[in-house]
């Protein structure tokens, strides 16, 4: 034993003497690809205690007992490793190393021009979080409303939608997980705007972009709108909502195993005591009632894959009169009733190898019945000579159905590939009759199958590309268009960019113009945009400045009763500049937004006698949002100013030739400072089984009288101003909901 | 003599695997006391980095894993004292593979939650207003779970201690409460016996600190 004893000393002596003989010091200085120091690189050799951390100069010194090949890994947040193998022998190493920013979507370049981003992803264009659209002082919980706040918006208050960039509301598109919505907004009353019949609490991400957004997206002039939808909620619950406009109750249900969820709601609204306290313009012989109900699941398919369903079903009618502004002492009387129900089913799922498939349909059904007509001073029908015009009905069905396939493969890093298709149908029925009876029915089937691919390109951590292509045809045009878009991102400095935009973009003539004596095509824009935006720790710059060419815009004539188009020989163009400055950082606790917007815009298309700027377009814009949070009230304090400086309005008559200006003007500037109170009294509270908000408030406070327009009687000869339909507006609610506790439903199934 | 030569290769390597172990010892015991001390970012990068070393040459050692991701999280953590809110997340996605990877060789240990806890805090504070929801309730969890795993553990009562203190009173917070639970904090230190010299022992220090604010 004694020899082996000897001879293990001595091969434990040996193996240590080797080892302190064979010490080596490595040493160098670690760069970036910009020859910039980088302090705090992890320098190791691998599978050893061995390395060292690089200082404010990027140098770096160590020593090592390990000997032979070795592997030297380099490594640092925001780069990616280094390794080289080495030979260690003895004396002094010196290795310099160069490491290359890692593209991650932290660091990277954003394709970014044109689009606002709100979103819980932590990106550089998300300049806005998802709790800002419900936040906002002037949005009263709407969706639209809320991003009207941001450059490029107009503050249009006399028919619903969004007018981006000298477009139409009709040139906005709305997407919901991928698909296209068909009627985002309530159906449209005469001179006053309507809401989005959809919560903002049921999505979690929106992209609005007014320019040269993605090939995925298409049938839009100026503007797309992109909705996701939330994943599974975090704990089931109940919820219960009552206010001066509606009471509401809805539950969610997510499965013990957090693997799938479902839930519904109904609400009913009814502006009856809304209207008794506020006085509204016109004289309701039915109030606005609105029955609202939806029902979604939710399915986590595996550990990527998501099913999501969401259904909505509503049922409202409104009715009223106005004073007639065509025959002293009669009234005009509209009324309207709606049913709508809308089914989006949507599937998302990772696949073997950086594969990924998104996949949608959605299905809308509605239904509108409209009639028009005059009252006399005893509220009897009566039909006036000259004035049978007034006198109609019009029932409108419709059904639309649209699927979309986006399959992704990602490359690498952040770079991808994107393809797919998509499928438009529409089907609409209408039904016109006449003073006299007379019927004039009407059917219009549409569509539109697209075919798209893109690619991201990421160059570099701070040089971004995309290109895309997208190919529609339409069975009613019968043609067939294919529109290249392009993008470019490019880092500047520590969170500033900048990056230029191109799309050309189709669509199809408004269905509300057909059917045509003529042959059409598709309308036609082409944006050019170019963006410079700075991010810092909590503080937000941006600029844009954007042209935008319209060719092929429909031009109407009265053909029969109706306007109809007869061609695409209209044409226009927009340019301007904007800028939005965000800042939670000055002042603690206090956040705000201004945004501001330029637009010089002229076309010619509708009845529009020659070029001209749109009643829908003006040249300022501005928006200040404010939201202060004070703690010891529990109070969020938000309020908002919105401006716009006075928009061109005409009276276009037609002559039976053509069409002339009977009258035209500016309308007043306009000003409105809403204000608005939360009052989260369950913050925070610990063990609190439910959440309420308590919510005042009130949209134009300071009473300003606001005219959107004139409308003209039948002459030509009165005028009258558009205007809200009562000035100021006070809206008290409380809303509650109740966790239920999942802590419970453990013990329960433990016992 | 075969079986001489066998029982020589068991001692060498038995040998070598003490020296090995001693060896990993000896290099936690030189890094573990600065945890407590270093009050530097660049500081505790560099101790990051000489913990994930030792980490990924052991592999099935949970300490130093623990180590390197605590590290990461303190920094997030005086980060967010001076506001660099942006910092924060990428911290944050080093520190989870290292929680992660030590929770995976110790499941059930007091301390691995705790270091839960801060990470779930440290993501909350990073947005709190959109991120309440999402890492407001892991955090609570994961306290909860480190409390019932050990209730002697002094960490528990020094994070809990940290919440009431700097949670508005509005928000159910209490500077008195606070104050409280830092007492019962020092309390449990005095008792506390580390399972070694390199398991987690720190936080004394500021619990001191909280004891001498007003």
């Amino acid at each position: 034993m004694g020899e082996f004893k000897k001879l293990y000393t001595i091969i434990v002596s040996t193996f240590l003497l080797q080892a302190v003989t064979a010490q080596v010091t490595i040493k160098g200085v670690v760069k970036d690809n910009k020859n910039n120091p980088v302090a705090g690189a992890s320098i190791a050799i691998k599978d050893s205690y061995d390395g060292a951390t690089s200082d404010s100069l990027g140098r770096y010194s160590f020593k090592t007992f390990e000997k032979g090949t070795q592997l030297l890994v380099v490594s640092n947040i925001g780069f990616k490793s280094f390794e080289q193998q080495v030979k260690l022998e003895s004396g002094v190493l010196t290795i310099d190393v160069v490491l290359k920013q890692e593209v991650t979507e932290l660091t990277a370049v954003v394709l970014s021009a044109g689009t606002f981003e709100a979103s819980d992803r932590k990106r550089a264009a998300a300049v806005l979080d998802p709790i800002d659209i419900v936040t906002t002082a002037s949005a009263n919980g709407d969706i639209t409303q809320a991003l009207k706040t941001l450059p490029g918006a107009q503050q249009v208050g006399e028919s619903e939608g969004l007018y981006v960039r000298g477009g139409t509301a009709a040139e906005t598109k709305t997407f919901i997980d991928g698909t296209l919505v068909n009627n985002f907004f309530f159906s449209s009353v005469p001179n006053i705007a309507q809401f989005g019949r959809f919560s903002p609490f049921i999505f979690k991400g929106t992209v609005f972009s007014t320019g040269g957004y993605s090939a995925l997206y298409g049938q839009a002039l100026s503007s797309a709108l992109i909705l996701e939808s939330i994943d599974l909620p975090e704990q089931s619950s109940a919820n219960l909502g009552i206010s001066v406009l509606s009471l509401s109750a809805g539950y969610q249900h997510l499965s013990k195993n957090n693997k799938s969820s479902f839930g519904g709601s109904y609400s009913y609204t009814d502006l009856s005591l809304a209207f008794a306290v506020i006085k509204q313009r016109q004289d309701y012989s039915r109030v606005p009632a609105y029955h609202n109900a939806d029902a979604n699941f939710r399915i986590k398919t595996s550990k990527t894959g998501m099913l999501k369903y969401y259904g909505y079903f509503s049922s409202n009618k409104l009715a009223f009169t106005t004073n007639s502004i065509d025959s002293l002492g009669y009234m005009d009387k509209f009324a309207i009733s709606n049913t709508n129900h809308y089914h989006n089913l949507s599937w998302k799922e990772n696949l073997p190898k950086r594969w990924k498939l998104q996949a949608g349909i959605s299905y809308t059904n509605n239904k509108d019945n409209i009639n028009s007509g005059m009252l006399d001073a005893n509220k009897n029908e009566v039909i006036l000579g000259n004035l049978e015009g007034k006198t109609f009905g019009i029932i409108l069905k419709g059904n639309y159905f649209n699927a979309k396939t986006v399959i992704e493969k990602k490359l690498k890093g952040l770079s991808a590939v994107r393809f797919g298709s998509e499928y438009n149908y529409t089907h609409d029925e209408s039904e016109y009759t006449a003073y006299n009876g007379q019927k004039y029915p009407g059917t219009i089937k549409e569509h539109i199958k697209s075919a798209f691919a893109e690619a991201d390109v990421y160059v570099a951590n701070d040089l971004a590309v995309k290109g895309g292509l997208r190919l529609e045809h339409s069975s009613s045009l019968e043609k067939t268009n294919l529109a290249p878009r392009f993008s470019i991102a490019y880092k500047i400095g520590k969170g500033s960019q900048a990056s230029i935009a191109y799309g050309i973009f189709y669509q199809n003539p408004e269905r509300r113009y057909l059917p045509s004596p003529n042959e059409l095509t598709y309308m036609k824009a082409t944006h050019y945009i170019l963006q410079y935006q700075k991010v810092l720790n909590q503080q937000s710059f941006r600029a844009e400045v954007f042209y935008k060419k319209y060719d092929n815009l429909v031009k109407t004539a009265i053909v029969g009763f109706t306007e109809a188009a007869v061609g695409n020989n209209g044409f226009g163009d927009a340019k301007g500049f904007e800028f939005f400055w965000r800042d939670k950082k000055t002042i603690k606790n206090f956040d705000y937004w201004i945004s501001y917007s330029y637009l010089d815009t002229k076309r010619d298309f509708l009845n529009f006698p020659f070029a001209i700027t749109p009643n829908f377009a003006a040249k300022h814009t501005a928006s200040l949002v404010t939201k202060k949070f004070v703690q010891n009230l529990k109070m969020n304090f938000n309020a908002s100013y919105n401006y716009s400086s006075g928009r061109p309005y005409y009276n276009i008559g037609f002559d039976g030739t053509n069409y002339k200006f009977n009258d035209r003007g500016t309308i007043p500037d306009y000003h409105n400072v809403s204000f608005a109170i939360n009052y989260l009294p369950t913050i925070g509270k610990k063990d609190a089984k439910s959440f309420a908000v308590y919510v005042l408030q009130v949209s134009n406070i300071f009473n300003i009288k606001q005219t959107y327009g004139y409308t003209y009687s039948y002459n030509g000869q009165r005028k009258e101003a558009i205007v809200p339909t009562s000035r100021m507006f006070v809206f008290i609610g409380a809303f509650i909901s109740f966790g239920v506790d999942r802590s419970e439903e453990v013990i329960n199934n433990g016992l | 003599m075969k079986k001489g030569l066998f029982v020589l290769l068991a001692l060498v390597i038995t040998t070598a695997t003490i020296a090995q172990s001693e060896k990993y010892i000896k290099a936690m015991e030189a890094l573990v006391p600065a945890v407590d001390t270093t009050r530097n970012p660049e500081g505790l990068t560099e101790l990051a980095n000489s913990f994930e070393r030792i980490a990924n040459a052991e592999k099935t050692q949970w300490l130093p894993y623990y180590y390197a991701a605590l590290c990461y999280i303190n920094k997030a953590n005086m980060l967010y004292a001076t506001q660099q809110l942006d910092q924060i997340d990428p911290l944050m996605d080093k520190a989870e593979p290292l929680l992660m990877k030590a929770e995976e060789l110790e499941k059930n240990n007091s301390e691995v939650h705790c270091l839960k806890k801060m990470f779930n805090t440290g993501k909350m504070m990073a947005d709190p207003m959109n991120r309440y929801m999402t890492y407001g309730q892991p955090a609570a969890e994961a306290l909860e779970t480190a409390k019932s795993l050990n209730p002697e553990n002094p960490r528990v009562y020094l994070l809990e201690g940290i919440d009431k203190y700097y949670t508005p009173e509005q928000w159910g917070g209490s500077k008195t409460e606070g104050k409280k639970l830092f007492e019962a904090a020092m309390k449990k230190y005095e008792a506390f016996k580390p399972a070694s010299s390199i398991h987690p022992s720190w936080g004394i220090g500021q619990v001191k600190y909280f004891l001498t604010l007003e």
